[in-house]
């Protein structure tokens, strides 16, 4: 079907744009390749379905919406006090002076973006490829402007049991700013690695990270969006999974006024487990959008999606969660909850929870909720002696602690709840 | 201690008047019991006093050490020293039954102007309280009620009462759902309590419960007043006699 005319304007004005990166050969292909795919996709639409809850327009037009810079103050960095290699990003351009050495024991980290980075055999087989396998059922057009127009990214492979994390820093100084990352991460049989990620970016930022976990491997992801109120943002975690590997994800998002975080899990070798999870914070103008989409195709594999969504002042959440379970994935463990705490009338919160199953020998269970504060546990805490200010804050912690508890490492689950904390007190003064 | 004159009280959202006029007074060092039938206003009375919205006092007054407490905010009357024991202890997913309670204790205290109890002294004070109620380490760190079974939940309440000191105490049906051991345990709890300092208004359909606390004076509710008040006998006369005959003789 050929592509409705304002579609195709839409996306040739956002490619007009754009400045197609000279990039090293080996991603030439992939970036051609993707350019193709996209001015047949088009970019979405108000009109299409994946995009019924979330307008899309201001991440689509030619240029970012203009976003104020927040200053944080003297208030220490998230995640500043874990241990880490750390690559930080200034409004998406690599900044090497704030960035440590990129060396690390059973790691290699390059950077897209570098004239000199030699061909990497094993990123040419990822750059683009899980991109482009994660269109189907559903394009994610946005995605393959991502792989066509990424000036950088960090490219990662990790041989071993990584001693520390690495931590990707994305600090946004320029309230005009547009950026775009592609990152790609092959954990090799055996290995283990945990990508801690912070920060706005830009006003408007399109990152996309492509993780291949090998048998056996284990890969780990914990970010928090920044406290810019007005930045937006869309980004992509394309997973595919080994045998008996492990993808666990966690996403903070207080404030933005736009972040659709979409994940594509793929499940491809038996006993695998990914659990994908977060807890977004709105208050007034802030729209959050999670959209996941987990394929089992493989033997006893264990998914989880666990979202939690405060909303206030008018915010909005929206869930778009499905478990694909293929014919052969038998004795697949499937969970889903999503739920959003609303504290007050003009707070909305929108979500399609969808299970397609093909194999018969399966469990598979989702849920969805959105209510207010229980009256009744907070007068229980009243009646304890506990203020009412601070019995909500404890029961707004309460609500967000199913989806922090999918953090598996305690310094940086800490580190999270104290934003949360911090967000909730701010809210008091 | 607590001194309860002329409460009506009706529900907020129709015009029904549940309580008709209670006198009571709860003096210091005293076991006060309510007993009565289904629907006679007893549960209203503990809510009410404790806070709870959805009833408007309409005439009367709550006074306890002289302050009135219908004027102040639950999380206040608690601070001054009140404490209701709930009939159904609420579940509360995500809040760890440690965390509650040592929130709780310095929220008070703090209220009081008092100094913020430290972790190790909480953690060897609550310990402590929890080893005579036979509440373990794991009920201690799950989350507040959940899961617990009716007797652990009381055994929760009396466990939130010995860690509170509150100076009155109010236990709402605390007997119901336990079996006997649970209600002994329980009941050892309360006495363990009692002390020259400190009033309870035990509430309960029951005469059972009172042969573990012993009250000092018994009243019967009935239709939203105390119809009759007198000594521990009056609980015997209502287990033999059930409520029909009293409710008769004083009609």
């Amino acid at each position: 079907m050929a592509l409705a005319k304002v579609k195709m304007d839409a996306t040739e004005a956002r490619l007009a744009s754009v400045a197609l990166p000279q990039s090293p050969a080996w991603a030439q292909k992939a970036r051609e390749d993707a350019l193709g795919r996209l001015r047949a996709a088009g970019l979405p639409g108000r009109r299409d379905e994946y995009w019924k809850f979330t307008n899309p327009t201001d991440l689509i037009s030619p240029e970012a919406p203009e976003a104020a810079v927040f200053n944080a103050g003297d208030e220490s960095p998230v995640f500043g006090d874990i241990d880490r290699l750390r690559i930080v990003f200034v409004d998406g351009v690599f900044d090497p002076d704030a960035s440590d050495d990129l060396e690390m024991a059973g790691v290699e980290i390059d950077r897209l973006g570098d004239p000199a980075a030699p061909d990497l055999h094993w990123a040419r087989d990822l750059y683009g490829v899980l991109e482009a396998r994660g269109q189907t059922p559903v394009a994610r057009p946005l995605a393959t402007l991502n792989t066509a127009a990424a000036a950088d990214g960090v490219l990662i492979r990790v041989t071993g049991k990584a001693p520390r994390p690495i931590s990707l820093s994305y600090l946004h100084s320029d309230p005009a700013s547009d950026a775009t990352l592609h990152h790609v991460v092959r954990v090799e049989a055996g290995g283990e690695l945990t990508i801690l990620e912070n920060g706005p970016a830009a006003a408007r930022f399109n990152k996309c990270m492509e993780i291949d976990i090998a048998d056996g491997a284990a890969f780990h992801h914990v970010r928090a969006q920044g406290r810019d109120h007005e930045r937006r943002a869309v980004t992509h975690m394309f997973v595919r999974l080994g045998t008996e590997s492990t993808y666990k994800s966690f996403t903070l998002t207080a404030n933005g006024v736009m972040t659709r975080n979409e994940q594509v899990v793929e499940l491809t070798g038996d006993n695998a487990i990914a659990h994908v999870a977060g807890a977004a914070l709105g208050d007034g103008d802030f729209h959050h959008d999670d959209t996941v989409f987990v394929t089992h195709d493989a033997i006893n594999c264990e998914s989880r999606q666990v979202f939690k969504k405060v909303l206030r002042n008018g915010a909005t959440g929206v869930f778009q969660g499905k478990i694909l379970v293929k014919p052969d994935a038998q004795k697949t463990d499937g969970y889903q909850i999503s739920q959003a705490l609303l504290l007050d009338g003009d707070s909305q919160f929108l979500a399609k929870p969808e299970l397609e199953i093909y194999a018969d020998d399966v469990a598979c269970s989702h849920g969805s909720t959105s209510g207010a504060i229980d009256e009744t546990a907070l007068f229980y805490l009243r009646s304890r002696g506990v203020p009412t200010k601070d019995a909500q804050d404890l029961l707004v912690l309460a609500f967000l602690t199913e989806a922090i508890e999918e953090i598996e490492d305690e310094a940086i689950g800490d580190d999270i709840r104290s934003r949360l904390e911090g967000w909730l007190a701010r809210r008091r003064s | 201690m607590l001194e309860i004159k002329n409460l009506h009280v009706s529900l907020e959202e129709e015009e029904k008047e549940i309580l008709k006029g209670v006198d009571l007074t709860v003096e210091a060092g005293t076991v006060h019991a309510i007993m009565g039938p289904n629907g006679s206003g007893k549960s209203t009375l503990s809510y009410v006093l404790s806070g709870r919205g959805g009833y408007e006092v309409t005439e009367g007054t709550a006074t306890l050490e002289g302050e009135d407490v219908l004027e102040m905010e639950p999380e206040e009357r608690a601070a001054a020293g009140l404490f209701l024991a709930f009939q159904y202890p609420v579940e509360i997913p995500g809040v760890g039954n440690m965390t509650f309670l040592r929130t709780a204790l310095n929220a008070q205290r703090k209220a009081r102007g008092e100094e913020e109890i430290s972790a190790a002294d909480f953690l060897k004070l609550i310990r402590e309280k929890a080893k005579a109620l036979k509440i373990d380490a794991d009920m201690l760190k799950r989350p507040v009620n959940v899961g617990f079974s009716g007797g652990e939940k009381k055994r929760n309440e009396i466990l939130q009462m010995a860690m509170l000191e509150p100076r009155m105490c109010i236990l709402d049906e605390t007997d119901s759902g336990l079996d006997v051991d649970a209600m002994k345990l329980v009941s050892e709890g309360v006495n363990a309590l009692r002390d020259a300092g400190r009033g309870f208004l035990v509430i309960t359909h029951y005469q059972r419960l009172l042969d573990h606390i012993k009250p000092d004076v018994v009243h019967i509710m009935a239709d939203g007043r105390i119809v009759k008040t007198g000594g521990p006998e009056l609980a015997l006369e209502v287990e033999h006699n059930g409520y029909a005959g009293i409710l008769a003789e004083v009609a």
